[in-house]
């Protein structure tokens, strides 16, 4: 297992690469430095002297991906791409635009992520399935059409409706929880509950959708068959059998998204005023400062690798047929 | 500063701020927070659910606060929401328990501010935090009108004195052509002190304690409040002249550098020789400025200093009255300066240092920003001098009274405008602006035409309170543009037809909710030079009928366009139809109804619009190559002088050709002349009769389509005292009062938890799974078909 997970870390080398090379083209065609620069010195005012001040203090004074000036090496090292770019894989963010250090802003802001990414998660997960079973259990019944019906119609919904919808029913008109906002310790605790019914509620229709056209297609196979043949109960069939068998799907959509977990929700983290990493981003990309945005995406590429790898080793442990080889 | 037109201006309440504490004293507020807790579990408030309580959090074994664990807090998190249903703090109240009664204001911010330096920040979103705490040496008076300014650690308003050539002094009324250099000389309170900050730190023998902070020293520091030890001391007239080297420096990044090179002597040398510096250390930076000097500016003494300006230049005092001209302490810039604070993101352009009334006690722009009251202001007397009316109306109650009157203003991070509105409503937040989606709930429109509240804000005891803005937002023609632009008599009538086409009162009834009052000319309402009446209309797209402003009639346009050579909207001589191009900042489905709006304004006239939608930056690309022909862009001005808007005609300002502010690139040589002239008067009857003119030359040639000029809204909820309505102004904070026991009590009557949906959910799921169970343990024990 060891020589195969060091092999994916080693494919993942090019692939970062690339995510790199991808974000700092498709960035740099729609803000050139001298807009940066613009962004972050003011409209008004704004010489060309300043701009080129700012940008030589910044790194960005330098082409873009290919220096004709340099020799050798130098065409491709001393150039905007490499410059920024390489010290990312050594996991050093650098300074935002601004001078602040991403790193310590990252670490900061991945916990409000998280309070709300696992509990809607774990909630989610245990509801949606729980759900699902139990349409199964009921399958080919009005229940099971019902149901379906149900979850179309909440899954065709917009999040966003949700999250207005929550904050309008539970915040303003039943005056239960705070409309938005977040604080630290202890009092974080009554800003989360309004996000996390959101989350769960919003997730409800496509998560149990997907679970139950799981469990429909592993009810049908022989060994279920094999199973009530020897005389057990519905209900240890769908729990007992059921389920294990069709945790691999399962674990491929979930462990693959917990390492992103900590890039948190653009929408929600908006509306609730939750300092998070998806509005760390979102006010990167507004404000265009590329050092954070390169960063995120970087992240992003990185945790998504992770969870992939994460969702192979934990194959093998729920399906002792599956063995990772290098 | 210009305004993009897909950026509604804000009121001043609109803007909102936040904070980042220093960690300890998160902590402090936290554990306060706990106690107050424990205190109500202990307290009797509540009868039989205390006792429950007590029996939950004893059952869990939490007997001290050491042993408060993870599931204490869990319980006791439940004991508070039982006890929260039994009157005390709102549930859905957004701030600690023990903040309720707290002599606070609660606001909101949108925009994390970029800068907190005032020799970078350009922007009226952090000068809501930055006025506070920094103190240039002048400032605005709070009521009367017109702006006029008035001292404010400056002893008077300082009096230009004028020189000619060879250093000989003229008189105050000498011809401008005769002025080599206006001095002006500042003196400054003494006695005025900065706030508590670790840059003035001094150990036993007197020396700096954080001015030589080693690897070891910053072990366990990651905020500014780490530092256990603060100082101060007395504001000298030599942190106002090192303030000014600042803007000087390169490595600044000052926006008005440019500006000030123009005017400040020796600025631009100073500049030039901080530019040839190649240290790029910090601290070697700070020690440059502190020995060198700018040839025109001096200290005179510890409490005065002069500045030279070149010429004549009366605008100049209101850049003093600017955050780019507080006071900086070198003390500051040196502890700033040192190896390991940026890494920690400990820097001047986040945590700043005056001698302001408020200072920034804690800095987290991603959730709150907090000012403090200054432990070490001076205090300063309320004004006691208004407008009419003012007495009336109760704003001048607090009259000579030591200011401020608050302990602590609370920004919260809100971005997206329902939820800030609701949480006004529920009185979480003190005032509000008016988003365009609330604009009906809030407001209605009486027979006369005058904004009103609707009832459900009357019956809160909400006032509102409106304002012109000092700004224009107005369509450009590219002067450039051999079509629509130039001098010629055809491109004039074509300008001017077009001018009567689109509908300027439209516009604001559908797209700001009349929120603004449609301009005659460059100058907005409350700035000098700015006419009323039958006197200050635009006559080429106005006439006065029965004591009003009707705007011509579209056959008189479409005459004007006949002339022009288009009838019909179709060029006389090849018989196309007039296509122009419209450059438009497009980023969501609202623009495109402002869009088609737009489009259909000029197919009044049978002219085919092409919309080219952008995003800013090739906006703005365009409006500086001067490729575009058409476009909508605002002003707001930096000072209340018609210089701040007429510059923007001025010639020798073309964005193109000089990249000044001039976005039509519009050039009239008569004008050019009377701008010279006007900007170096006083005002007077003179300076009126010149830019009376310069208006009347504009309206003729007709560069813009004049507009509109925005009203500002705002809403305070009854506890609120001391709101005046000031868009020069903003260092306001000061000002205001609250009554905080209203403003609680109130809260609780706003927001009584409603709980029947949870019984009523409960039930239903009751409802639901009983059911299913049962359905589940028949069929389990159902036979076989």
């Amino acid at each position: 297992m060891t020589a195969y997970i060091i092999r994916r870390l080693i494919y993942a080398i090019p692939i970062l690469i690339g995510v790199n090379l991808i974000t700092f083209v498709l960035f740099f065609v729609v803000n050139a430095p001298d807009d940066m620069a613009r962004m972050h010195l003011g409209e008004k005012r704004v010489t060309e002297e300043a701009i080129q001040t700012w940008k030589q203090e910044h790194g960005y004074d330098r082409p873009l991906l290919y220096n004709p000036d340099a020799s050798g090496l130098g065409r491709f090292t001393e150039t905007i791409f490499f410059e920024k770019s390489i010290r990312l894989f050594v996991f050093d963010f650098g300074s935002s635009d601004n001078g602040r250090d991403i790193g310590y802003d990252i670490s900061q802001r991945m916990w409000p992520s998280l309070a709300i990414a696992i509990p809607v998660l774990l909630v989610g997960l245990s509801f949606n399935i729980s759900y699902a079973l139990f349409i199964v259990f009921f399958r080919a019944t009005y229940v099971d059409i019902g149901s379906v019906v149900l979850l179309v119609a909440m899954m065709s919904i917009s999040g966003l409706f949700y999250i207005i919808g929550g904050q309008f029913l539970l915040g303003k008109l039943f005056h239960l929880v705070p409309i938005s906002g977040y604080d630290t310790g202890v009092e974080a605790w009554k800003f989360l509950i309004l996000p996390v019914i959101v989350g769960v509620i919003g997730g409800i229709g496509a998560g149990t959708r997907w679970y139950r056209t799981l469990f429909l297609e592993e009810i049908s196979k022989d060994y279920v068959r094999t199973a009530r043949a020897k005389g057990l109960s519905e209900r240890r069939v769908l729990f007992r059998h059921v389920l294990q068998n069709a945790l691999i799907p399962i674990l491929t959509g979930v462990v693959v998204v917990l390492p992103l977990l900590f890039m948190g929700s653009l929408i929600s983290e908006s509306f609730f005023g939750i300092p998070g990493l998806g509005s760390y981003t979102i006010d990167a990309i507004n404000s265009q400062d590329f050092a954070i945005v390169r960063s995120m995406v970087f992240l992003g590429a990185v945790l998504y690798i992770v969870g992939l790898i994460l969702t192979d080793i934990s194959y093998t442990l729920v399906d002792p047929r599956v063995r990772l080889q290098p | 500063m210009n305004l993009p037109l897909d950026n509604p201006a804000r009121s001043s309440e609109d803007r909102p701020p936040r904070i980042l504490g220093p960690v300890g004293q998160r902590i402090r507020r936290c554990r306060d927070t706990l106690m107050s807790k424990q205190s109500a579990l202990l307290s009797p408030k509540c009868g039989a659910n205390i006792t429950e309580t007590r029996l939950s959090v004893k059952g869990s074994g939490v007997r001290t606060i050491e042993r408060f664990d993870i599931r204490g807090r869990f319980l006791l998190g439940l004991a508070a929401i039982l006890l929260a249903g039994c009157g005390e703090a709102p549930w859905n109240d957004p701030y600690p328990a023990n903040d309720a009664t707290g002599n606070r204001v609660y606001s909101s911010f949108a925009e994390r501010p970029k800068h907190l330096d005032p020799a970078r920040s350009y922007s009226a979103d952090e000068y809501a935090f930055l006025a506070q705490i920094y103190e240039p040496p002048l400032q605005y008076h709070f009521l009367l009108r017109p702006y006029r300014l008035v001292p404010l650690t400056a002893l008077e308003v300082p009096e230009p004195a004028y020189f000619d050539i060879d250093g000989n002094p003229l008189p105050q009324d000498a011809p401008a052509e005769s002025i080599h250099r206006s001095d002006y000389l500042i003196r400054i309170q003494p006695g005025i002190r900065y706030q508590p900050h670790p840059a003035f730190a001094a150990d036993e023998s007197g020396d700096y304690r954080y001015h030589a902070l080693t690897a070891g020293d910053l072990r366990g520091i990651n905020q500014l409040g780490d530092f256990e030890q603060t100082g101060t001391r007395e504001l000298t007239a030599e942190d106002y002249v090192h303030q000014i080297k600042r803007l000087a420096a390169p490595w600044t990044h000052s926006p008005i550098a440019g500006v000030m090179q123009k005017h400040i002597l020796g600025f631009e040398e100073y500049a030039q020789s901080l530019a040839e510096m190649t240290e790029t250390d910090p601290l070697q930076r700070v020690a440059r400025l502190r020995d060198s000097e700018i040839a025109g500016v001096e200290v005179v003494d510890p409490y005065s200093y002069r500045i030279g300006v070149k010429g004549k230049y009366p605008q100049f005092a209101y850049w003093l009255a600017m955050p780019f001209f507080a006071p900086m302490p070198w003390e500051a810039e040196v502890f700033y300066a040192q190896p390991g604070l940026r890494e920690r993101n400990i820097m001047l352009d986040w945590y700043p240092v005056g001698t302001g009334p408020f200072m920034l006690g804690e800095n987290n722009p991603n959730l709150r920003m907090v000012l403090e009251r200054n432990s070490n202001f001076r205090g300063e007397a309320y004004p006691s001098e208004g407008m009419p009316g003012d007495a009336e109306s109760g704003i001048l109650a607090d009259a000579g009274r030591p200011m401020p009157f608050i302990e602590e203003a609370i920004y919260s991070l809100e971005k997206e405008n329902i939820p800030r509105w609701n949480k006004f409503l529920q009185g979480f937040y003190d005032s509000s602006g008016i988003a365009s989606d609330a604009f009906d709930q809030a407001v209605q429109i009486d027979a006369g035409g005058e904004p009103v509240l609707t009832d459900a804000m009357r019956e809160r005891g909400i006032s509102l309170l409106t304002s012109v803005e000092p700004s224009v937002m107005y369509m450009g023609f590219n002067m450039l543009d051999p079509v629509i632009g130039g001098d010629s008599e055809r491109a004039r009538l074509l300008r001017r037809a077009i001018a009567i086409a689109v509908d300027f009162e439209e516009f604001i009834s559908i797209f700001t909710n009349g929120r603004g009052l449609v301009a005659q000319g460059p100058i907005p309402p409350g700035i000098f030079g700015y006419r009323e009446g039958e006197a200050g209309i635009n006559p080429f797209v106005y006439e006065w009928v029965d004591g009003r402003a009707v705007r011509r009639s579209l056959d008189e346009a479409r005459v004007l366009m006949e002339q022009a050579g288009y009838p019909g909207g179709r060029d006389q001589a090849t018989g196309r139809a007039l296509t122009i191009n419209y450059e438009a900042i497009a980023t969501g489905p609202d623009d495109r109804a402002r869009l088609n709006w737009i489009r259909k304004q000029f197919a009044k006239l049978g002219i085919e619009l092409v919309i080219r939608s952008t995003d800013y930056n090739r906006f703005q690309e365009k409006i500086r190559n001067g490729t575009g022909q058409v476009f909508m862009w605002g002003w707001n001005a930096d000072y209340p002088d018609p210089e701040n808007f007429l510059f923007l005609l001025y010639g020798p300002n073309g964005k193109v050709e000089h990249q000044g502010e001039n976005a039509s690139n519009y050039a009239n040589p008569e004008f050019d002349r009377l701008f010279n002239a006007m900007r170096f008067m006083d005002d007077g009857p003179e300076r009126q009769a010149a830019i009376d003119r310069m208006v009347e030359i504009a309206r003729t040639d007709a560069p813009w389509l004049w507009g509109f000029n925005p009203k500002a809204f705002s809403l305070h909820h009854r506890w609120m005292y001391n709101a005046s309505p000031n868009q020069m102004a903003n260092n306001t904070l000061k000002y205001r009062r609250v009554d905080p026991e209203m403003r609680e009590t109130l809260r609780r009557d706003w927001n009584p938890p409603i709980l029947w949906p949870l019984w009523a959910i409960g039930g239903l799921l009751l409802v639901i799974i009983l059911p299913a169970l049962w359905l589940v343990w028949r069929r389990e024990r159902s036979t076989a078909l």
